[in-house]
């Protein structure tokens, strides 16, 4: 571990963001990296030239004002994207150092890397369902009952829930449903998980509890988090990455970037001057 | 902008507006309302004088031919000299039709529906669908010759002892009139599933055809089933196509070969010919009208209530 050299560190044109060379964190094996990546809403460009890396069994929170990209960013680490009609992107995406746009087939990163969305989208069916859709369509064969309630746990939602298993989602609470989506994304046991504004829908309480939870899940899996809520971002995040306008403008660990930021814009935004 | 223009306003406040020129309850108001009360109430006494009429015959047929009969004779030979006013006949070759005509167009139409509404490219959609809905209106009668004189010949090539008035033909012609109608109304039902239940199925590593048939269709299920109810109380209610290519002989069968009967079939055939008002056979119209009244406005309720309930689900 100690002598491994990241890819990013091989490749000249990729400045990985947010390590300093001499940190223990850049002595560690990337989970995900971007490398120059560019993408297009038809004619207009949505991200310029994004490079960084995110780092396994941590949280990597993206912020930045709205309409900066972040959002349209955690697609790409998904290939989430490629859903979006008229759009065009440029530059990798590494998973366990293999490309994923070239060397994967989309069904199988999504399995792998997955996400929970700004609003809780469960299916309208029951609770268990939910949690063992994805689980049954990629074929999993164990103990369903099992793994239903071992991800509801997970996900802190077990105890709320045990008893209504076979009752329809959508009579759970905002903040419940959003926790069943994570529940469902565990399911099929991803390696990666995205968040795109999770919490955005959810009062203090159940805010608070999510992300209770986000750290919980950091022991087992990767977390990239997109958030507007700063604070939310320095209490739960080991590494932060602020865009501004499509561009990356600072990444750094959580703690540094929040106290000693490099960049004015990225202390304008944290210090609330805009944004 | 906005400042300078509050600004003109400041400055010049609007001295032509006279403070009473525009009241709420003005008479204006009050005749525009009552003129588009009155256009709405014409389609309610309509419906109200259409049943009242269908009734009111109907009941004058029943003191000559009782429910018994009307219910349990398997023979309808009102114009015969031996007259019998048995309703099945009718009533099977009328669900004969219209089970025919589902086979037909609940699948094309529903895989129709899937493919415009998750599959077609955007510019694809944006011309099959008004062209699906052009099928819709063509008129009848020329969905009826062409079933007499292309579809019925087509199927003799293949079952020769097919007749040349028969349910098979009228029904699959019936059945592709409706297509447009369950088509587009399930269309409107999967694009109503909000994209985010796609994303989230996306997102677990699904593939297009398990968003499609394990997310999106059962979520747009009560939609789609309107569609079908709706389209087949068209079907239950279609007169041109089965008048000019199912016969006119009322027939307790299952055998789609054969010649038969649809009910709205019998009530062109009476109302062409110079039946004397007043008449029992001249009432027995109403009848036969009763009972395709009740039928159709019964599944429409049936359909309005599935409509409601899908609206509740997501």
């Amino acid at each position: 571990m100690a002598d491994h050299v990241s890819p990013a560190e091989k490749v000249p044109t990729a400045e990985p963001f947010g390590l300093s060379r001499d940190s223990e964190a850049a002595r560690v094996r990337p989970k995900m990296e971007v490398r120059n990546l560019y993408f297009w809403y038809g004619d207009k460009l949505a991200l310029k030239d994004i490079s960084l890396q995110i780092l396994p069994n941590e949280v990597t929170a993206f912020i930045g004002p709205s309409g900066c990209g972040k959002s349209t960013l955690l697609r790409c680490l998904n290939r989430m994207n490629e859903l979006i009609p008229n759009t065009r992107m440029e530059g990798m995406v590494l998973l366990d150092d293999r490309d994923i746009y070239r060397e994967m087939d989309p069904v199988v990163v999504r399995r792998r890397v997955g996400m929970v969305f700004q609003k809780p989208n469960p299916f309208p069916k029951s609770i268990y369902q939910n949690v063992a859709w994805g689980a049954r369509i990629n074929g999993y064969r164990g103990n369903m009952d099992e793994l239903v309630e071992r991800c509801l746990r997970l996900a802190a939602l077990w105890d709320e829930v045990k008893d209504r298993l076979h009752e329809n989602a959508y009579g759970l609470s905002g903040g419940q449903q959003q926790r069943l989506c994570i529940a469902r994304a565990l399911a099929v046991e991803p390696e990666v998980l995205l968040m795109d504004e999770p919490a955005s829908a959810l009062d203090p309480i159940a805010t608070a509890k999510l992300e209770e939870t986000i750290l919980e899940l950091k022991k087992s899996y990767t977390i990239v988090i997109v958030t507007h809520n700063m604070h939310q971002a320095s209490r739960i995040s080991d590494a932060t990455a602020f865009f501004y306008m499509g561009e990356l403008v600072e990444m750094n660990r959580t703690d540094e970037l929040f106290t000693r930021p490099r960049e004015k814009r990225t202390e304008d935004y944290i210090t609330g001057r805009f944004g | 902008m906005a400042s300078s223009v509050d600004g003109w306003i400041r400055r010049q406040g609007f001295p032509d507006l006279a403070p009473d020129a525009n009241l709420s309850r003005g008479p204006r108001e009050r005749l525009i309302q009552a003129l588009l009360g009155l256009c709405a109430l014409v389609t309610v006494f309509t419906t109200l004088g259409i049943a009242a009429i269908l009734i009111g015959e109907s009941v004058a047929f029943f003191r000559q031919v009782s429910l018994a009969e009307f219910f349990g004779d398997t023979k309808w030979t009102p114009q015969f000299a031996e007259q019998h006013f048995g309703i099945w006949p009718l009533l099977a070759g009328t669900l004969m039709i219209t089970v025919i005509a589902a086979l037909v167009a609940i699948p094309i139409g529903l895989a129709a529906a899937i493919y415009i509404s998750q599959y077609a490219p955007d510019r694809v959609r944006r011309w099959l669908k008004p062209s699906l809905e052009l099928l819709a209106g063509v008129p009848t009668v020329v969905y009826g010759y062409f079933a007499l004189t292309f579809v019925t010949p087509l199927l003799q090539h293949v079952l020769p002892q097919m007749q040349v008035y028969n349910a098979l033909s009228a029904g699959i012609v019936v059945g592709i009139m409706i297509i447009p109608m369950v088509a587009s109304l399930s269309e409107d039902a999967l694009r109503a599933v909000p994209r985010s239940l796609a994303e989230g199925a996306y997102a677990l590593g699904a593939t297009k055809y398990e968003v499609v048939l394990r997310v999106v269709v059962p979520a747009a299920l009560s939609g789609i089933m309107a569609s079908f109810i709706l389209a087949l109380s068209r079907a239950i209610g279609e007169t041109m196509i089965v008048t000019l290519a199912a016969g006119a002989t009322p027939k307790l069968t299952l055998n789609p070969l054969e010649s038969i009967q649809t009910m709205t079939a019998y009530i062109v055939q009476v109302s062409l010919g110079d039946t004397p008002q007043g008449t029992v056979v001249y009432q027995s119209l109403f009848a036969v009208g009763l009972v395709l009244f009740v039928l159709t406005l019964g599944m429409n309720l049936l359909a309005n209530r599935i409509i409601l309930r899908f609206k509740e689900t997501y």
